[in-house]
């Protein structure tokens, strides 16, 4: 960029009043956005640091292994630590093959008509569709007509169907980032479109599939709405076992520790928060690592 | 160059005249018939969240009249004097998307200069993805957030307000949607070619001049998408609302007032477990279907602008 | 043709063994999931799984049962939720749950659901509640409350705004009101107790189901007046000011001797449990159900609610006990 007042012309510009004043004022802009920039970093730096402020003298090993308990000194995270890894393996399962068929299926084999199009845009409409009235599908689908109750399958069948159209959006833009010539060649060379795809497309497109894929499952970990609608339980002191069981999760367990006034139980909401953050943080930062890897190199 | 369709329907093969195995054959059947479904199922499911919101909603509109509810301006479905108007519901959640609005809109788009016009490569590099981080936080911790931090700031600042009001809310939601706001900015800002900058700056413009009345205005159809994308959030935003709005339904443009939103009514019903079937259950349905209907046009608007608008094409 | 600009910049060849690795990395996410899986998987001792729903009045003593209990026998799960006493009821007369809390006795319409859905249960008197009238701690002018000025200050259609309104002498300050959310049975029993007719209220006030939010807005309003069970009071007790009821007999403040002898009235209650009887059948829920009973006593007063006497217990462990005697005398018959 070119330097501030390196305009054009030579020496035979003049600086006058106007010039200096419309310079002093750029200037000021500079340190304005800056500011503005900074105003988020250091609003980041302020709650994390609050947070872990409040919650790092919970953050002892009998944290981890104790389970809830109306006692703030016994209280740990135990069960809703396992039924967030439940909620997110479960997740993953269900939505990323289904979701990433889709949109192969969608990129590579659908036909151009006015369907196809519907589908497409009504799948970007879905990622914007708050959590909340997904919630409300997953109380009237799976809990009420399915009868499956306020189970852990309930709340992962919903936060599936929360994060699958994000998925199939992140993964359509990755498979269309592969350029043609590479598919074009491929089929010059004989080959099938299952193949073009499988041996050419999917490889080029996978790091963008993936993080798009773990930023939509971290999404799906740090939800709570959905859970509060299908009826995630407030005491829950075990892990659950099967599919059927009553479950809670850490998002869950933050908001009903946050709900009691007492101030011990905030400092347990904050380092329940804590945990949360790192899983979902790393998982961030591993889909921001992946992509950004798969920038620098080829 | 041999224009290869890369698309022509499933099934149909580029290069004809290839003689192909049986077994090849099926197995390209069964594949494209397996994605087919992955496709189909997602295709149910943008028409599923539909049915199953109207199915109810018609229910909900047998019993209740859509002009009551529509212009009402008492909501109070669950009490024996009934009232169904969704106007105090509609008003929170707007008032509180409005001061997110406020807080998120000039700062993110001032970030957004910064980042595209002022920082460095490695500034960027570092500031960009700390930003992000503020949209990959949890939306509960924003709750914890505006309970521990902001509301107690708020009182200190305005000794009359309530425990529960709109302010708190409406400050971490728009932390929340900064990011938003931000980088589909950014990434307008970036997409104007750099010979208008450098046109302008030839004119002696300073750089303040080629931000504001260059870039900007080049980048303004990607600067509004932003505004829209990020106030459909802010609508749709539900935890940091329940733990700090408060839960009265109430009309007012008053930011200190405590409020109750559409997301923030129906956690709250739904952590009732109400009985399907009933009006409360199906009020549920129409206050989703609303924020759902709302939400949408909004991000209907913010892409359309994107595409429509686009006075840059990279 | 060539390589168009974006290829150049993003895309990368992953050769066999890193696109391995990248699925690899997704599938241990999938997999860690299922890590919970693992767990102690020997099955000796009582097993089971319980599921208790109801009211937020009693959910102290349910947790504090729910809590000890699993700590004797942990492979007896119990679950504890808060959905309110209509909530509860629920899901428990179409058979969601074992056991329903409840502020205050089911209903004539609950029960005839429940026997729709071929529900038989047992109606367990469990502890006794005050209800308690609440203002803020920086409130000097209020100390006591008739029934019929907390009528006027209720009903439906209530124009009560200002503590004047209530009182001549009182200062024209606006009142902040807090109480329960149509799903609770703290707000049924108090709306029938107080205004006559359950579920007749005014409608403009900070509703909550969650007693914890109403405790948070009292602590922080200072014009506030709320009610709620007692146990929340015990709990805070330094930061909330309790008021005193006059039901005709001069103020009454709400403690164990004035429950327990009906003195503070009307706004006395009982507490109550309900179990599915099929559920009895299971010896994890029965025993659960022995230790509460026998229990109760222990961990009643400490969570801010009073006992019943004595023989009300002896009662309903004989009750139980009858019960299962008669389900395991049906399974045997088939």
């Amino acid at each position: 960029m070119k330097r501030e007042g390196a305009g054009g012309g030579g020496s035979g510009l003049e600086w006058g009043a106007g010039s200096r004043r419309r310079l002093a004022r750029s200037r000021v802009f500079e340190v304005v956005t800056l500011f503005a920039a900074l105003f988020g970093v250091l609003v980041l730096a302020v709650i994390l640091g609050d947070i872990l402020l409040d919650g790092a003298r919970h953050l002892s090993g009998h944290f981890f292994t104790n389970y809830a308990s109306r006692f703030p000194e016994r209280a740990g995270i135990r069960a809703p630590l396992m039924g967030t890894l439940w909620l997110l393996g479960l997740t993953t399962l269900m939505a990323v093959p289904v979701s990433v068929g889709a949109a192969i299926y969608l990129e590579e084999y659908a036909p151009r008509n006015w369907a196809t199009r519907a589908v497409r845009a009504n799948i970007a409409n879905l990622a914007g569709v708050p959590s909340i009235v997904y919630g409300i599908l997953g109380l009237a689908l799976f809990v009420r007509t399915l009868g499956l109750g306020g189970s852990l399958i309930s709340g992962a069948l919903t936060l599936s169907l929360l994060i699958m159209p994000i998925i199939i959006l992140a993964a359509q833009e990755a498979i269309r980032a592969v350029p043609h010539g590479v598919r074009e060649g491929a089929y010059a060379l004989g080959a099938s479109r299952w193949q073009v795809v499988r041996h050419q497309v999917l490889p080029l497109a996978l790091p963008g599939i993936v993080s798009g894929a773990i930023l939509a499952v971290s999404r799906a970990v740090g939800e709570t709405a959905p859970l509060i609608m299908i009826g995630a339980m407030s005491f829950i002191a075990f892990t659950p076992e099967s599919l059927g069981d009553p479950f809670t999760a850490l998002p869950m367990q933050v908001f009903h520790w946050v709900s009691r006034p007492q101030e011990e139980f905030k400092g347990l909401a904050a380092a329940a928060i804590v945990v949360l953050l790192v899983l979902v943080l790393s998982m961030n930062a591993a889909a921001f690592v992946i992509r950004s890897r798969s920038r620098l190199e080829g | 160059m041999i224009e290869m369709p890369v698309s022509v329907g499933a099934g149909s093969l580029p290069a004809a005249g290839l003689v192909r195995s049986g077994a090849r054959m099926h197995r390209e059947r069964l594949v494209a018939w397996v994605l087919g479904l992955c496709a189909a199922i997602s295709a149910l499911l943008t028409v599923g969240i539909v049915l199953v919101l109207a199915s109810e909603t018609v229910g909900f509109f047998s019993q209740v009249s859509l002009w009551e509810f529509l212009t009402g301006t008492r909501w109070a479905p669950l009490f024996q004097e009934k009232s169904f108007g969704i106007l105090p519901l509609l008003s929170g959640s707007v008032l509180v998307a409005l001061g997110a609005s406020v807080l998120a809109l000039p700062l993110g788009v001032l970030s957004a200069i910064y980042l595209s016009e002022y920082a460095t490569p490695g500034v960027r590099a570092v500031l960009k993805p700390l930003l992000e981080v503020l949209a990959g936080i949890p939306t509960v911790v924003y709750g914890y957030v505006a309970l521990t931090l902001v509301t107690p700031a708020l009182r200190a600042l305005f000794p009359g307000i309530g425990v529960f009001n709109a302010a708190s809310a409406s400050v971490v939601v728009g932390i929340m949607i900064l990011p938003t706001v931000m980088s589909l900015s950014e990434e307008a800002f970036r997409a104007v070619p750099r010979g208008l900058r450098e046109a302008a700056f030839a004119l002696g413009a300073t750089k303040m001049e080629v931000a504001t009345q260059v870039v900007v205005p080049a980048g303004l159809s990607g600067v509004l998408a932003s505004f829209f994308l990020a106030i459909s959030r802010a609508l749709g935003e539900t935890m940091a609302v329940t733990i700090a709005a408060g839960n009265s339904p109430n009309l007012t443009l008053n930011p200190l007032d405590a409020v109750q939103t559409m997301t923030a009514y129906i956690a709250q019903v739904g952590m009732g477990s109400p009985a399907a079937g009933t009006l409360e259950y199906r009020t549920l349905f129409a206050v989703g279907m609303t924020l759902f209907l709302l939400t949408l046009v909004m991000n209907v608007l913010g892409h359309w602008v994107r595409n429509r608008f686009r006075e840059v094409i990279p | 043709m060539g390589m168009t600009p974006e290829y150049a910049g993003r895309g990368f060849r992953p050769h066999g063994l890193q696109s391995l690795r990248l699925t690899a990395g997704l599938a241990v996410l999938g997999l860690l999931g299922l890590l919970p899986a693992c767990g102690p998987g020997s099955g000796e001792g009582l097993r089971g799984q319980v599921t208790i729903d109801g009211s937020s009045s009693t959910y102290p003593i349910a947790e504090a049962a729910a809590e000890e209990f699993q700590l004797l026998t942990p492979r007896v799960v119990v679950a504890v939720g808060r959905s309110g006493t209509r909530g509860g009821f629920e899901r428990f007369c179409r058979g969601a749950t074992d056991v329903a809390t409840a502020s205050r006795p089911i209903t004539g319409a609950e029960d005839a659901r429940c026997a729709a859905n071929g529900i038989e249960y047992l109606e367990l008197p469990v502890a006794l509640d005050g209800l308690s009238l609440i203002v803020n701690p920086q409130n000097t002018f209020m100390d006591c409350l008739t029934v019929e000025e907390l009528r006027r200050i209720w009903r439906p259609g209530s124009t009560v705004r200002t503590w004047r309104d209530v009182r001549a002498e009182l200062p024209p300050v606006p009142i902040q009101l807090y109480g329960p959310g149509t799903d609770s049975g703290t707000f049924e029993f108090f709306t029938e107790a107080i205004v006559g007719e359950m579920g007749a209220s005014r409608a403009d006030f900070h509703a909550s189901e969650d007693d914890n939010v109403l405790v948070r807005g009292l602590m922080g309003d200072r014009n506030s007046l709320g009610y709620f069970g007692f146990a929340y009071v015990a709990e805070y007790a330094g930061r909330l000011k309790l008021l005193g009821v006059d039901g005709g007999e001069g103020c009454v403040l709400p403690g164990a001797e004035t429950v327990r002898e009906g003195r503070y009235a009307p706004l006395s209650r009982r507490l109550f449990i309900y179990v599915n009887r099929a559920s009895l059948q299971r010896p994890g829920t029965r025993a659960f159900m022995d230790y509460f009973m026998t229990h109760a006593p222990e961990f009643i007063p400490p969570s801010g609610l009073f006992t019943l006497p004595e023989p009300v217990y002896r009662d309903n462990l004989r009750l139980l006990e009858r019960a299962a005697a008669a389900a395991e005398g049906e399974a045997g018959h088939d």
